[in-house]
């Protein structure tokens, strides 16, 4: 005897079994995040006994690898009229206006 | 049931009329799913990023004084570390020292600091992993700096941060007071600026504006400033995000013209042939509906999936070329996956939707006509 499956039992099984795989990476997030990584726990003592400010994300220039660092107007000191000229300078938005002092 | 049984039917239809063209509908779903990965892979992407920061500088320093000339940061007076100290509410005032360096032979920009560690000697460095890597350097190497004066300062490595910490000090090389003084000729009683603790978290804003008026020309930027900063770099209205959305946006724009421009006369055919064997428009417009919700839901599915492998098992390869740019280390690091109910939301309604509407308009304008015409054109 021959079992056909249907096509839409196919799709629903499909489809079905995709949700699940996408609520255990859900899970495997929940997880990864409820527990104590010793990484990010070394990590934030690092941050804390050095007093850095920045994540080293992007080492091209001084206003890209300490954005919290710099002037709002950092890229464009090099010379009154200058361009931004570092790749990375149009994926970093400036940042908000700092409260006045 | 009776109504469940007739979609169920009407989406066995549905996929065989999508397996009928077979080619065309599979390559529209590979382009689809691989919008949906890229749009998905940048939402985690950047949330990931976002949380990371959040977690690691929240032990950044609560207030950091830089000194301003000319509208420029300047070295800062050490005699302010006293001034500021004297103040109710801050428990400690340490002066940083830290620059940059630029490795003509490597292309490569460092980061250099002065550090406390007292288990690092004089002629001794920490090196990140990255400027290791870059380097080629092993604990116990030796390996030198050109001062200002042009003479060669020589230091061996002491050790070498984790590859766990590249985050944060890929690009970082540590060295003692002397040793930076002598390397940059930095004038004395001045550092690069002050990290300020205060005892009381609330009291920072308010210690941030004594310290503006205590110390002319300074700029103190407090630890929630450096936060934000984070946060906004990778706002949805940041460079890298709207590049990619315009992208995907774009792709969804072609497929809905695909679709709104008109059926193919295939499929007008077949529309004619049902309504003449008795379909009403409402099962025509259900069958579409079925189709595209056939065609959007595998591509959400097989998408979404592929993008949290791609960010939180292989670290995101597509995007570190985007942030590398001419930078020549750049940090090699694994995030941790934080995604939310409200990120998938904003998936599905992003991709599912936009789809699935774009195929019932023109589906409900063909299925109007008269079927001796729609099998005529």
């Amino acid at each position: 005897m021959v079992i056909t499956i249907r096509n839409s039992s196919k799709f629903l099984i499909f489809t079905s079994l995709g949700f699940c795989v996408l609520l255990l990476l859900a899970l495997h997030a929940m997880v990864a995040n409820g527990q104590v990584h010793p990484v990010a726990i070394r990590n934030s003592a690092l941050v804390k006994r050095l007093r850095l400010t920045d994540l080293c994300l992007f080492t091209e220039a001084r206003y890209t690898r300490h954005p919290s660092m710099a002037d709002l107007h950092a890229p464009f000191q090099e010379h009154p009229a200058a361009l931004e000229h570092f790749p990375s300078g149009s994926l970093v938005m400036p940042i908000r206006p700092r409260r006045s002092h | 049931m009776r109504s469940l049984e007739r979609h169920r039917n009407i989406l066995d239809f549905a996929i065989s009329s999508l397996l009928r063209r077979k080619g065309k509908n599979i390559s529209l779903l590979a382009l689809y799913t691989l919008v949906v990965a890229l749009v998905a892979s940048l939402i985690f992407f950047v949330q990931s990023l976002k949380s990371e920061a959040a977690l690691l500088l929240q032990e950044a320093p609560d207030i950091v004084v830089q000194r301003l000339m000319a509208g420029r940061q300047d070295l800062i007076s050490t005699r302010a570390v006293e001034q500021i100290a004297a103040l109710r509410g801050v428990t400690s005032v340490t002066p940083r020292y830290w620059g940059y360096y630029y490795d003509p032979v490597f292309g490569a920009n460092y980061t250099m600091m002065v550090t406390d560690d007292e288990s690092l000697a004089p002629q001794e460095a920490m090196l990140g992993a990255g400027v290791a890597k870059n380097q080629r350097l092993l604990a116990g190497d030796m390996f030198s700096l050109r001062k200002t004066d042009g003479m060669p300062l020589l230091l061996t490595v002491n050790k070498i941060f984790s590859r766990d910490s590249e985050l944060l000090t890929a690009d970082l090389i540590l060295l003692t007071k002397d040793d930076f003084t002598a390397l940059f000729g930095f004038p004395r009683e001045t550092a690069t600026d002050l990290a300020v603790t205060v005892a009381n978290p609330d009291e920072i804003g308010t210690l941030a504006g004594k310290i503006a008026e205590i110390v002319p020309a300074s700029r103190p930027i407090m630890k929630s400033e450096i936060l934000r900063t984070y946060d906004s770099i990778f706002d949805w209205r940041g460079g890298m995000m709207v590049a990619i959305m315009v992208m995907a946006i774009s792709a969804f724009v072609i497929f809905a013209w695909d679709k709104a421009t008109g059926l193919s006369a295939e499929e007008r055919r077949e529309m004619g042939i049902l309504k003449s064997i008795g379909w009403e428009t409402t099962d025509i417009l259900l069958l579409k509906f079925w189709e595209g919700v056939a065609v959007s839901l595998t591509a959400f599915v097989v998408g979404t999936i592929i993008a949290y492998c791609h960010v939180f098992f292989f670290s995101a390869g597509i995007f570190s070329g985007a942030l590398k740019g001419w930078a020549v280390l750049y940090p090699d690091f694994r995030l941790h996956p934080a995604i939310s109910p409200y990120q998938i939301a904003v998936i599905f309604f992003l991709t599912v939707f936009p789809y699935t509407a774009a195929t019932i308009v023109p589906s409900w304008l063909a299925a109007t006509i008269d079927p001796d015409t729609a099998m005529r054109s």
